[in-house]
């Protein structure tokens, strides 16, 4: 019986995105192909297949991994690379727990179990011809950072792209040279913020709503993705809402606690969602009321 | 060139304001421009003045002695600087000073205050609009305050 329902539910899961070809609660081994710190206590893995490094992984700008720290624990981190670029992944990890500070110590040619991915994605194709408004706080540029890759490339398909950033402190700001070419190179309104600064810096200082002040877009006709902490989503939310954004056009990526990546432990249950498979990624129209219960 | 009345106009602070009373509001203005660095007030001097900014970015930063100045906010093209001049003893409780050139219609605010003692519907209505102002700074604290990134 539980065989029968664990093939129904590989099933169930191929069928929605596509992705999964093996049984996704066993992990597959992949090496870390490098590893570097973004900032003081963010850093980046590079993963490729152990033994089958042409490999290549799929993922939609959004979804996430289960990286196995072997001994250790399971921990979900979302995909930080570009989608379309094969033979390796990148997942950008804030060390905050046991099993962040385990793959933090990883080396070159170590190996790790990797499951996945999981979850749902940004809505990137029917955004086409609207204005792009991400908002973004913190370790929450990793998340997105596929999605900006996506209309990066397709710039064209896209109306007025606006990425708002926000950071703790200027040495606190991810990917610094990728945001500065950006800048340079696209057809985008970037703005970045920090939350407390010394006189050395020349850029904006409050918090990252305030930068919704300066962007010049058509609210009728604007997608609003939000990823960071959640109290700073939801303050960006109502910030949307008032400049007159429709909730059905604002997505939110949210955390919990998640184990099994499938929807059978109920570790990340949100109400009447499972986080990893029916999120991350959320419409807020879809988690408008119990948004604002904190105890959910 | 447009004239001091039509930059007033569409300033978002002056958004739908009355005609009239915005010709009041023109009486008190000035045009001023600030160079890279240049101090627009310190902190404890009085506060003649509020800034429509036009272009450039001004710092707001208070000095927390031994801790050295603590830049606390920036304020850019479209917003409001300094609500000093409308609460007694009006004086300025930051440092404000220009990240680059910056250009800033100039109210003054003893010719306002008086215009709104005049006229006490432009006074709520200009009230109104500060406390808008003052709600989103005071909420905007209180995330600094949170500090939702911090290290763990």
């Amino acid at each position: 019986m539980f065989l029968n329902v664990c093939k129904h539910f590989t099933k169930m899961t191929e069928n929605k995105s596509g992705l999964i070809k093996s049984d996704p609660m066993i992990p597959e081994s992949v090496k870390v192909k490098k590893i570097f710190w973004e900032t003081e206590d963010v850093f980046t893995i590079e993963l490729v297949y152990d033994g089958e490094e042409k490999r290549n992984f799929n993922f939609k700008p959004g979804q996430f991994n289960m990286l196995y720290a072997f001994g250790v624990g399971e921990s979900a981190i979302s995909i930080s690379s570009d989608s379309t670029k094969k033979g390796s992944l990148l997942h950008t990890i804030h060390k905050v727990g046991y099993v962040t500070s385990e793959l933090s110590k990883l080396k070159k040619g170590d190996i790790i179990g990797l499951r996945g991915p999981f979850g749902s994605s940004w809505p990137l194709e029917d955004a086409k011809g609207k204005d792009i408004c991400i908002i973004v706080g913190g370790i929450g540029l990793a998340p997105l950072r596929p999605a900006i890759y996506h209309i990066l490339k397709h710039r064209k398909q896209y109306g007025k792209f606006t990425l708002l950033y926000g950071a703790r402190t200027p040495r606190d700001i991810l990917y610094p040279v990728e945001l500065e070419s950006w800048k340079k190179k696209y057809d985008i309104q970037l703005e970045i913020t920090v939350d407390r600064s010394d006189s050395t810096w020349r850029g904006h200082v409050g918090v990252v709503t305030t930068l919704l002040n300066y962007v010049d877009c058509n609210p009728d006709n604007t997608r609003a993705m939000v990823c960071g902490p959640e109290i700073m989503m939801k303050y960006a939310v109502d910030e949307l809402i008032k400049h007159g954004v429709a909730e059905k056009e604002i997505y939110v990526s949210l955390e919990r606690n998640m184990k099994c990546a499938l929807g059978f432990c109920g570790h990340c249950q949100y109400g009447p969602s499972f986080v990893c498979k029916d999120g991350p990624v959320f419409s807020f129209s879809k988690v408008t009321d119990i948004f604002e219960i904190k105890e959910l | 060139m447009e004239d001091l009345s039509g930059i007033l106009r569409n300033h978002p602070f002056m958004k739908d304001l009355d005609e009239n009373y915005l010709k009041q509001i023109t009486g008190c203005a000035s045009n001023v421009v600030y160079q890279e660095d240049e101090v627009l007030f310190k902190e404890g001097d009085k506060a003649e003045k509020f800034y429509l900014i036009r272009s450039g970015k001004v710092a707001l930063e208070i000095n927390g002695r031994d801790k050295g100045n603590l830049r606390i906010l920036t304020i850019g093209p479209g917003q409001i600087l300094g609500w000093s001049w409308i609460v007694s003893p009006y004086k300025w409780h930051f440092e404000a000073h220009a990240l680059e050139e910056v250009r800033a219609i100039a109210l003054d605010g003893e010719c306002l205050r008086n215009k709104c003692e005049d006229d006490p519907k432009l006074g709520y209505e200009m009230l109104k609009r500060f406390a808008h102002i003052l709600e989103q700074r005071l909420q905007s604290t209180r995330m600094q305050l949170l500090d939702v990134f911090k290290r763990v």
